[in-house]
């Protein structure tokens, strides 16, 4: 089966997000960018699915400026063999980008697709659970493990109460959680032939797909900085603040 | 304390000062890309903080070991030598034909300048294996190359290089250990000390290469011969087979790089150890000379790699601690000690030499690509000159002032900095050695007089200073009252340097320069470095007027420069008065008065 894996460019995990001048948003220009750390996940899984023998082809997809491309040459270093742009410029919403896997789904029929459970930049954890429900393959959010068995996946999944093991048929989306693996480092000479590797890139116009969104950003602002404490008397005073001052009791 | 590459800092250099675009449209060198190149340093940024500098307090505490059975290593070195190999990072600069990725050296230098910063006494390892395949690749036979070269590129196999013995240090015309023939082989005996990682665990065999002399061998260094000496012999189908008959009988208790075995290796023993002649009978030190530009070059990046791991735990640190109201803090909150106006001065000085010494590193290996690959004979031999004439300054001034950087981060810590648990002590340790091997500074600085001015009559440094000559006019020439003041500064440093130069080739006794040829050497690496900051200024400030420019990091490059060119490059104009005012007095006194 081929195996279709998500990977998006976000500010790097190092860097701390800093808000516009005009609060329209986060400031990504002239900072480091690189791949949303569940997508490296979502490659790194896919990765050993294919050397384990139960995938043939790992492609990645991105849906973002040309800049992108970048992030897919990382997933391509790491091993995955080609990989797809959507460009563009745009900010999109969830919904959008489902649509256009969607669109990539259509076209490439994979068995299983991986997504990062969220991207550390929006912190929606929507896109898989769109995605099975646009084009009604099963699903199986927050992975912490995957095995194959024929054409049925064995999925463990981080829930509150514990760890849940789901049976789901292929195709299916799988969307993975921290402790699902660890990322392995590109090696050397892999970093040199993901240059050669193919990338298609699809201009968003070209997929005929409605991305307009019905949501506007009125304005981004720092959370607010953390107060000192204060250190109460007694019992008494304590509840005295939680009741006028907090206003929780 | 953690370590972050200065990837963007690198790239920059590369792409804005060096010029890496000239560099790949070279036959050979199509793969180093900005874009490719900039995929290598990111990845090798996270490799080295997340697997190489952690190791590295546990290295200096815990150290290497000998045992009976030979050296181990510290707990998790092996584990992060086999991750290290199997990246392929230690053959990114090696020859495609033997398994490497064929990148220039300016790039490989990028990347080691990481494994430095990240754990110095780990990237010993790979920087001597690259000196042993660099002789073997250039000397050897093709048997011997396709028998050895391609696990040692690989890495799976460490190279070492055998050169001193008690007696024969910088002088190795002194060298006794003996060869004897023995049928296809020689028979080794003799001792040699100071031999890096010459035993450790990480790797299935050690490749030594060793000099030694022949029976017939003339004396002093037209006599002495080279040779690879396995720890363990090759079979013929390239399988491992006997232990030589070659051991590491103790290692040193150092000042520093406490994980790096350096060891007394014991030849023949028994029997004598199976060695094998490289090239021709009687050439060995001219062998290590062609190669002795590129490890004094690898020695240099460590005298700056470290630098960097210093500055960033000093600069983490002056915002951390607070001590009485500062004079540059803006608010209640803001009263790190960076913002005493004297830990700036000491940040600054770090930061800045830090790029100068980065810059002229990455200058001279740029030189050494275009020797190797420029279609020009004209241009290749010019190059060849610059490589050769900034390899002395790269590696006596970067390790030089490496030791002063080291110093200075111990010094912004105050008190903390002299504690072992604070970690900026090791750093300093660490870095001493910089400056004594592969040639102290004094052999550097005779170098850079003798082989590299005095014998082409200095038509090097006046190459130098004409390519110097380009940048002060860029400078002048630029609307920008700080690139008028780097030039100024620049000018005088020049004017000062060119002086000096002409005492120097002036002096017809031979004691006068000897007597400050390591002030010429470090006078020339300032200057050298202002040069190289300079233009990156000069790049900066282009920079500045493109869409979407990065303001601020431009700005403090070009500060840097300005602080650089008002802070090191007096020190030039200082350089001048001591070098023909102080050789006089330097050996006027006798040992009977000393």
């Amino acid at each position: 089966m081929k195996i279709l894996v998500g990977v998006k460019r976000v500010l790097d995990y190092n860097v701390k997000a800093r808000v516009k001048a005009d609060k329209s948003g986060i400031e990504l220009a002239n900072v480091k960018m690189s791949m949303n750390p569940f997508d490296e996940i979502a490659v790194e899984e896919a990765l050993r699915l294919k050397e384990a023998g139960n995938a043939e082809e790992v492609i990645v997809l991105s849906i973002g400026p040309t800049q992108s491309q970048e992030t897919i040459r990382t997933g391509l270093a790491m091993g995955a063999d080609r990989g797809i742009l959507i460009e563009t410029d745009e900010l999109l919403e969830p919904l959008a980008i489902a649509k256009l896997f969607k669109h990539v789904v259509e076209k490439e029929s994979p068995g299983m697709v991986l997504l990062g459970k969220q991207a550390i930049d929006g912190d929606n954890n929507q896109t898989a659970q769109m995605l099975s429900a646009l084009t009604g393959m099963a699903q199986a959010t927050f992975a912490s493990e995957v095995k194959v068995d024929g054409d049925h996946l064995d999925v463990t999944r981080e829930v509150d109460a514990g760890l849940e093991t789901i049976r789901i048929k292929s195709p299916a989306v799988i969307s993975t959680d921290l402790r699902l693996n660890e990322p392995r480092y590109a090696k050397l000479p892999n970093i040199m032939k993901a240059k050669k590797k193919p990338l298609e890139v699809i201009a968003v116009a070209d997929t005929g797909i409605d991305v307009s969104s019905g949501l506007s950003v009125v304005e981004v602002n720092e959370p607010p900085e953390r107060e000192a404490g204060v250190i109460v008397a007694n019992v008494a005073e304590l509840v005295e603040k939680l009741r006028n001052e907090a206003k929780v009791i | 304390m953690t370590y972050t590459a200065p990837v963007k800092d690198i790239a920059f250099v590369l792409n804005h000062v060096i010029g890496l675009e000239n560099i790949s449209k070279l036959e050979g060198f199509e793969d180093a890309t900005e874009e490719m190149v900039g995929a290598i340093l990111e990845e090798s940024a996270r490799f080295t903080a997340e697997v190489l500098a952690p190791l590295n307090v546990v290295g200096d505490k815990q150290g290497s070991t000998w045992t009976e059975n030979g050296v181990a290593t510290p707990d998790g070195w092996k584990e992060a030598y086999k991750q290290f190999v199997e990246a392929g990072w230690g053959a990114l600069a090696f020859p495609t034909e033997y398994g490497g990725q064929g990148l220039p050296m300016c790039v490989s230098s990028a990347v080691q300048e990481m494994w430095h910063s990240a754990n110095m006494s780990f990237g010993l390892c790979p920087l001597l294996t690259q000196g042993a395949v660099d002789a073997i690749h250039h000397h050897a036979s093709d048997e011997m190359k396709q028998r050895y070269l391609p696990k040692m590129v690989e890495g799976v196999w460490s190279g070492t290089m055998n050169l001193t013995e008690p007696q024969a240090g910088t002088d190795l015309a002194a060298i006794r250990t003996s060869a004897e023939p023995s049928g296809d082989h020689y028979l080794i005996k003799g001792q040699k000390i100071f031999i890096t990682y010459g035993d450790h665990d990480l790797t299935e065999n050690i490749i030594h290469l060793v000099l030694a002399r022949l029976p017939d061998a003339p004396e002093g260094v037209k006599g002495i011969s080279l040779f690879v000496v396995p720890k363990f012999l090759i079979n013929d189908d390239g399988s491992i087979g006997e232990r030589n008959d070659v051991r590491c009988i103790s290692i040193e208790h150092k000042l520093g790089i406490h994980a790096s075995p350096t060891c007394v290796m014991s030849y023949g023993d028994n029997d004598g150890a199976v060695g094998y002649l490289v090239g021709k009978e009687h050439h060995g030190l001219m062998y290590m000379f062609t190669m002795m530009n590129q490890a004094r070059h690898a020695v240099g990046v460590e005298g700056y790699g470290i630098s960097e791991r210093a500055y960033q735990q000093a600069l983490s640190y002056a915002k951390d601690r607070k001590q009485g109201q500062t004079l540059l803090g803006t608010s209640e909150d803001d009263q790190g000690i960076v913002n005493h106006p004297d830990v700036r001065r000491i940040l600054m000085t770090m930061r800045s030499s830090i790029e100068a010494m980065r810059g002229l590193s990455l200058e001279c290996a740029a030189a050494f690509d275009m020797a190797e690959k420029h279609p020009d004979e004209e241009v290749r031999k010019r190059c060849q000159r610059r490589g050769e004439l900034l390899t002395p300054l790269v590696k006596g001034w970067s390790t030089e002032l490496g030791v002063e950087l080291c110093s200075l981060g111990v010094q912004v810590h105050g008190g903390m900095g002299f504690i072992e648990e604070t970690g900026a002590a090791q750093y300093l340790r660490d870095a001493r050695i910089a400056p004594i091997y592969e040639g102290t500074t004094a052999i550097q600085a005779n170098d850079l007089i003798g082989r590299k001015t005095a014998r082409d009559g200095g038509q090097g440094l006046m190459e130098l200073m004409a390519d110097m000559n380009e940048t002060l006019k860029q400078l002048e020439g630029a609307d920008n009252t700080n690139m008028k003041a780097i030039a100024k500064r620049f000018k005088v440093a020049m004017a000062s340097a060119e002086e000096t130069g002409k005492w120097m080739l002036g002096q017809n006794d031979a004691t006068m320069p000897a007597a400050t040829s390591v002030e010429f050497l470090m006078m020339m690496g300032r200057l050298a470095g202002g040069w190289m900051i300079a233009r990156s200024a000069v790049a900066a400030n282009a920079l500045k007027s493109q869409d979407g420019a990065d303001m601020p990091y431009l700005d403090a490059k070009v500060m840097l420069a300005r602080y650089y060119a008002e802070r090191m490059l007096p020190l030039v104009e200082s350089g001048k008065t001591i070098i023909t005012e102080s050789a006089e007095s330097t050996v006027s006194v006798s040992v009977d008065q000393l």
